[in-house]
């Protein structure tokens, strides 16, 4: 399940980001910020009209993204081990 | 912004602040150093240097805040700056002696990952625990020493916020010694590259936490309840625009009494020069150029600093992330991200530090667009030419739930401003081809902090600083400059009328009054907008020197404000309102924006599209308060 599909309020794990080719840097500069594989990640709130942007918790951080962004980023539930 | 760079290296050692964005790295700097700092910028690069200095044990140090980061891995120019500081390669800047390594204590996963990195870079390192008060309050209790153990680096806790919160790092900084073989000892040999392994670390840190006991999450509950309701879906948007609105109507009611008094301490000093001085050159000098034209100015310091102070608290709190984040979906309906909305909001003060501030954003056309629309955020400079407008042409009347008229043009002048911006930035994207473009937002909504007084204070102090810097320098060179421009060549004997209308600037003035009659400037207009592209609030202290000088041989330098009453229509002000709207009166903003974008073409799209825009407004301002009757 991707992050921008995941209801709010409901805590998830972090797979992983995807490498897209069109986005090469952008999955990079979400590891940096912390998505990270394992890394407990939950979406907050999303703004009225469409829903974008999230508000996401990710460890202890916080950060708005937008739909496209979240959508790069993959996520299982707690109990799922590799 | 004071800009100079920076060529020297001062033998004191050279001790340089690392951390992420938001970990409090600001408030050790200004701990550390106090009001002792020296805001100017890298060489090359318009990226924001701050230095100041700390004498601990009769040892100067250079205490030097680098940009905030979330890897050494240069991506962004921030990030260039922080990297090549560290590596010895930046320009100008000699390699830090000792590193500082501010950590958030309540996010200890992401900020530790980066002391790793410090770590591979083989510098001195001190890790700074900051924040530990906050921690606490949430329950974290983080062992220090055994911190210190399993980093193999010296580690002190510190409150930012507190006055006396730095004082086990200024323990360690006088323990330690800072000659080059002391600080040696800080640096643990690895074998390890120093490239990016972001996995790798992060396993490292998993570990470190694990040992601490500090793997479970707890996350700030402060924030989380107010932001239930300060992002709340409907209530959000309201209450950012009540805070906005709030904001407009205190810079001017608050400013009233200051404002005055100021006012009073310059007349009264040019009366008594005007008492005391024979009647020659230098008298006039001194009075019409330099009480009218700088003293005209300083007059607008207490709005300017109440216009800061409300900047700073929003900064200080974490509020103006969140008002990004409100205001996301409004700046993507015209093309561009939240992540815009900071760098326009900072050109409500100064779009240079606004254009400044667009490197933060990481696509390329939204940043090019936000550079494009920023000085069409009202800056502060543009706050004296309103203030004095409104004064002069706006009744104060109290309307109905307490909101004062005059504070109520204020704020529509701004959103004039802003729905212009809009507009230019959805034009824009109708032109542009958007369908390959993406607008990343990414930004991170801090959790909430008390303002800290000392660090507004110390804001205040550095915009109150540069703002006096401006008066003294730019603004007092050029009316004196316009002094002697409107004051030579004298009349022929026998000329009739004021000595002005025969000098250079009088002359000037007539050529440009062809092109802005109709618009509805007259000449004494014109020729004001002239040294006003050196820095707008000078079309105010021009004001004051052309009509001082234009006056009936009078022997007061009378104030402006009743002048420009009789002499101009309604009409005329409302139109030279809509001009500052719009028009690109600022050589400094040009110029900063044809550094960041690296050439003469944005910056001369930018200084025809604004004139046109601007000249568009006034023409149909004026002729549509002509039509009212307000010629």
């Amino acid at each position: 399940m991707k992050l921008d599909q995941l209801s709010n309020n409901i805590t998830k794990r972090v797979k992983r980001v995807d490498h897209d080719e069109l986005l090469p840097e952008i999955a990079h500069q979400l590891e940096e910020i912390g998505f990270i594989p394992g890394e407990r990640v939950m979406v907050m709130r999303r703004n009225l009209l469409g829903g974008d942007p999230l508000m996401v918790r990710v460890g202890l951080s916080t950060f708005a993204l937008r739909k496209k962004e979240a959508a790069l980023i993959e996520v299982e539930d707690l109990s799922d081990h590799d | 912004m004071t800009e100079s760079t920076i060529h020297f290296y001062p033998k004191e050692p050279l001790i340089a602040l690392v951390g992420n964005p938001n970990c409090g790295k600001t408030s050790i700097f200004n701990l550390l150093t106090g009001g002792k700092q020296k805001v100017a910028n890298y060489a090359g690069v318009t990226v924001e240097r701050k230095e100041g200095k700390l004498v601990l044990n009769q040892q100067v140090l250079r205490i030097l805040d680098l940009p905030g980061v979330y890897s050494l891995y240069p991506r962004s120019l921030d990030e260039h700056i922080t990297c090549n500081v560290l590596l010895g390669r930046a320009t100008g800047e000699k390699k830090p002696d000792l590193v500082l390594c501010v950590l958030d204590a309540t996010n200890l996963r992401r900020s530790l990952r980066l002391v790793l990195a410090l770590k591979r870079m083989g510098l001195p390192c001190i890790v700074v625990l900051n924040m530990m008060d906050v921690a606490q309050k949430r329950g974290l209790n983080i062992n220090v020493t055994q911190l210190a153990k399993e980093l193999h680096l010296p580690v002190v806790s510190t409150i930012g916020v507190e006055s006396k919160g730095d004082h086990a790092l200024r323990e360690k900084l006088k323990e330690i010694d800072l000659s080059k073989s002391g600080l040696n000892e800080l640096v643990e040999v690895t074998n390890q590259s120093p490239s990016y392994q972001t996995e790798a670390d992060n396993q490292v840190v998993q570990n470190i936490l694990k040992k601490l006991g500090l793997d479970q999450q707890i996350a700030d509950p402060i924030s989380d309840q107010l932001d239930r309701t300060l992002l709340h879906p409907i209530l959000g948007p309201l209450i950012l625009f009540v805070v906005l609105f709030f904001i407009f109507q205190a810079v001017f009611t608050w400013a009233a009494y200051p404002m005055e008094l100021i006012k009073s301490v310059t007349d009264g000093i040019s009366q008594l020069i005007l008492e005391n001085f024979p009647d020659n050159w230098i008298r006039s000098l001194l009075v019409y150029g330099v009480i009218a034209g700088a003293g005209g100015v300083l007059v607008f310091l207490p709005q300017i600093l109440i216009l800061f102070f409300f900047i700073l608290i929003l900064e200080e709190s974490g509020y103006l992330p969140r008002a990004a984040y409100l205001l996301d979906r409004m700046m993507g309906s015209v093309g561009l991200s939240g992540r815009s909305f900071i760098p326009l909001l900072s050109s409500f003060a100064c779009a240079i530090p606004g254009i400044m501030a667009t490197r933060t954003i990481t696509n390329a056309r939204d940043r090019l667009v936000t550079i494009l629309i920023a000085p069409l955020m009202t800056c502060s400079a543009r706050l004296p030419v309103y203030a004095l407008l409104i004064g002069a042409f706006i009744p104060s009347r109290e309307l109905p739930i307490g909101i004062d008229l005059q504070g109520l043009v204020l704020f529509s002048l701004y959103l004039s401003g802003i729905v212009g911006a809009m507009i230019v930035a959805w034009v824009l994207k109708k032109i542009a081809n958007s369908k390959t473009s993406f607008h990343p937002l990414m930004m991170e909504l801090p959790s909430y902090h008390f303002p800290s007084l000392k660090n507004v204070a110390i804001g205040l102090w550095q915009r109150l600083f540069i703002f006096l810097h401006r008066v003294g320098g730019t603004i007092l060179f050029l009316t004196i400059a316009l002094w002697f421009l409107a004051s030579f060549p004298h009349p022929p004997t026998g000329a009739e009328g004021p000595a002005i209308e025969y000098s250079l600037a009088g002359m000037l003035g007539k050529l440009l009054a062809t092109i802005l009659s109709p618009i509805g400037f007259n000449w004494e207009i014109s020729i004001a907008l002239v040294p006003g592209m050196a820095a707008r609030e000078v079309v105010v202290s021009s004001l004051g020197t052309v009509y001082a000088l234009a006056g009936q041989a009078g022997d007061t330098a009378e104030a402006l404000t009743p002048l420009i009453q009789h002499s101009w229509s309604l009409a005329t002000a409302l139109s030279l309102l809509a001009w500052f709207v719009f028009a690109p009166q600022c050589l400094s903003t040009i110029a900063a924006v044809k550094r960041e974008t690296g050439g003469y073409k944005i910056p001369a799209i930018i200084l025809t599209y604004l004139f046109l825009l601007a000249y568009l407004a006034s023409y149909i301002t004026y002729h549509v308060a002509l039509s009212l009757g307000w010629g």
